[in-house]
């Protein structure tokens, strides 16, 4: 197989650092230091792809015909978990420099999709910030909400800014629908907590207390209502048509402590089950997590604000796990990315992230329980 | 090994003379609230004292005669256990279980708090219950601090980072806290091998 531009691109930045760590023993303290900031200076120069570079990994793609061309692209951003500008610039940065990305890919996306939690606590001025952020976006932008935005007002103030949380709608022969998949039980009106204490209860990922995410069941009767519509929108699709779900948690089950995990995911894929084809998007586990079940190809997005670690169990088989994240560049293990939407009606999705090479999972992949068009795997995995 | 670190402890010496857990004041007729001026060395169970009487406190013994006290302390500290074997109450082992888990607790909360830094951000976002602090893989090279680091090095380095925080100093009672939970809590919430097992040095 011919070596992709990437893979050199990998092989040359490890050759620089073998090199480097060569050089260490035999240097003395003033020219360590030289060394140390050299090295700082390698890996910046890795980072400075233009944004739009993971594009070159498409190329190899092209060829294979039998219904996997390329029918169209949309792009998403998830999980930048927005405070303040005051607050925080951080975030925003992150976030900004996904608008960037997303305005720079040639050709431009169809549309774009906020995969949630946008906001880190509901604040309605966290809200508007993500709001003005992402409305800098040249495609038409879908929103999909997420437990940080949801758990101040119960949706509120998203509803006023973003409209309903649930809805489909139909793109060049494809069907999408958009999830509220946060919904729980109420655990805030017996215990009698405030607006901020049912917020910062929620946002709290290893919260020993924490409920279970569902799409059907929580609270009062949003969930009954929100699984009745679901079922009535897909009786209108033929079984043919391509489905893309997307939903804010994983529509299945990953990890419970940390709420990686839809307690009702089986009743979600049993209506999904009849389609040909079902790809789900998924955001709130901040990190290339890929899997499969009966018909579905499941992908996670990655976050722009910082990468979860790995649960310690529930990964799901298909997942190659990438290397740790260097804690001293804010955007490893961050960033955005790309759904290529196949003639087939498959979809393959590619991570872009920040600081490292792109990565591509094909439905091919999926489909071959993990024998076929493997992602590079990454020599020093998490641990 | 062990020997080595007697040494360094042992500082002076002269006569020997083993007080157990006597009041090493009533010993040397201190009664009177004189202080002694002979040098005292006591084990590390803060109990098994010797008293050299022909040492002055100021005093540095030769290397030899403070092996020699060395061993005799620590032959004197394994007579005593003998006669009086240890014995822990369950009242000491529910007053340890507590202090541990106070601990613990406290640590937690500060691993929980954003007032350690300024950006509204806290540990537990980029690490929920401690995961990826690794903290039995320390001490470390952090090729980017450029020196060898403990974990207390990363904790203040990741509140000065992604927290925009004042790192804390080495004796607060937070940053030990949290080294307490982080510890705890890989031990105890992470059922994979590899969080049980000491590992310095390992990238
Ligand atoms: C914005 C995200 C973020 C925040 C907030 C954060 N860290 Fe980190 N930290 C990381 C990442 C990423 C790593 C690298 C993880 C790895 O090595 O697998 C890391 C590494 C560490 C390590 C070293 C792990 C290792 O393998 O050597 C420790 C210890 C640590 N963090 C403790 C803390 C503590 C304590 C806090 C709060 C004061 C904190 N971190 C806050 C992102 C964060």
């Amino acid at each position: 197989m011919p070596k992709m531009p990437s893979e050199r691109k990998e092989e040359q930045y490890l050759k620089e650092r073998e090199e480097f760590f060569k050089m260490l023993p035999k240097l003395n303290r003033r020219q360590f230091l030289k060394v140390a900031m050299a090295s700082a200076a390698v890996a910046l120069a890795k980072n400075q792809f233009p944004p739009h570079s993971f594009q070159i990994v498409e190329a190899v793609e092209a060829k294979q015909g039998g219904g996997t061309e390329v029918k169209f692209r949309f792009a998403y951003i998830s999980d930048t978990h927005l405070y303040e500008r005051k607050l925080n610039e951080r975030f925003v940065r992150a976030a900004l420099k996904a608008v960037q990305d997303v305005n720079a890919l040639d050709p431009q996306p169809d549309f774009v999709l906020f995969g949630g939690d946008l906001a880190q606590l509901g604040q309605p001025e966290e809200l508007k910030l993500g709001k003005e952020i992402l409305s800098e976006l040249k495609p038409k932008l879908y929103m999909m909400v997420g437990e940080h935005d949801w758990y101040l007002d119960l949706g509120e103030k998203w509803i006023e800014l973003f409209g309903q949380p649930y809805y489909s709608f139909d793109h060049k022969g494809v069907h999408f629908i958009v999830l509220n998949s946060v919904l729980v039980d109420d655990y805030w009106t017996e215990s009698k907590m405030t607006p901020m204490e049912r917020m910062k209860f929620m946002a709290q990922l290893d919260n020993p207390k924490g409920r279970p995410f569902t799409v059907g069941r929580g609270y009062g009767d949003v969930g009954k209502k929100q699984f009745e519509w679901l079922k009535q929108d897909l009786a209108k699709v033929s079984k043919d048509t391509p489905i893309v779900v997307f939903s804010h948690s994983p529509l299945y089950k990953y990890y419970k402590p940390w709420n990686f995990w839809t307690d009702d995911a089986e009743e979600v894929q049993a209506l999904l089950r009849p389609f040909k084809n079902v790809t789900v998007i998924h955001g709130h586990t901040h990190q290339p997590v890929f899997n499969k079940i009966g018909n579905i190809n499941f992908y996670g997005m990655l976050s722009t604000a910082w990468p979860w670690p790995y649960a310690p169990t529930g990964l799901p088989k298909l997942t190659i796990k990438m290397n740790r994240a260097d804690p001293f560049d804010q955007f490893d293990g961050c960033g955005d990315g790309t759904v290529e939407v196949l003639a087939n009606g498959k979809a393959n999705k590619i991570y872009n992230l920040w600081s490292r090479e792109p990565m591509k999972v094909t439905a091919r992949y999926l489909e071959s329980g993990g024998k076929e068009e493997v992602p590079p795997v990454p020599a020093d995995p998490s641990f | 090994m062990l020997k080595k670190f007697f040494t360094l402890f042992l500082l002076v010496v002269v006569a020997i003379f083993l007080t157990g857990e006597n009041d090493l004041t009533a010993i040397e007729g201190g009664k009177d609230g004189k202080k002694s001026d002979k040098k005292v060395i006591t084990a590390c169970d803060g109990k098994t004292q010797v008293v050299l009487n022909d040492v002055s406190k100021n005093e540095v013994m030769p290397k030899e005669k403070a092996q020699e006290v060395a061993s005799m302390l620590l032959a004197t500290y394994q007579q005593q256990k003998k006669y009086q074997s240890t014995k822990f109450t369950r009242r000491d082992s529910l007053i340890w279980e507590r202090e541990l888990k106070a601990m613990i607790e406290e640590g937690y909360k500060w691993f929980h708090d954003p007032s350690l830094g300024t950006n509204g951000i806290s540990c537990d976002m980029c690490h929920p219950d401690a995961t990826d602090t690794h903290p039995e893989t320390y001490p470390k090279f952090q090729i980017q601090l450029k020196k060898v680091a403990l974990l207390r090095d990363m904790i203040n380095w990741c509140i000065e980072n992604p927290m925009e925080g004042k790192p804390l100093k080495e004796d607060d009672p937070r940053l030990k806290a949290m080294e307490a939970y982080i510890i705890w809590a890989r031990a105890n919430q992470d059922p994979r091998p590899q969080a049980k097992t000491l590992n310095p040095g390992k990238r």
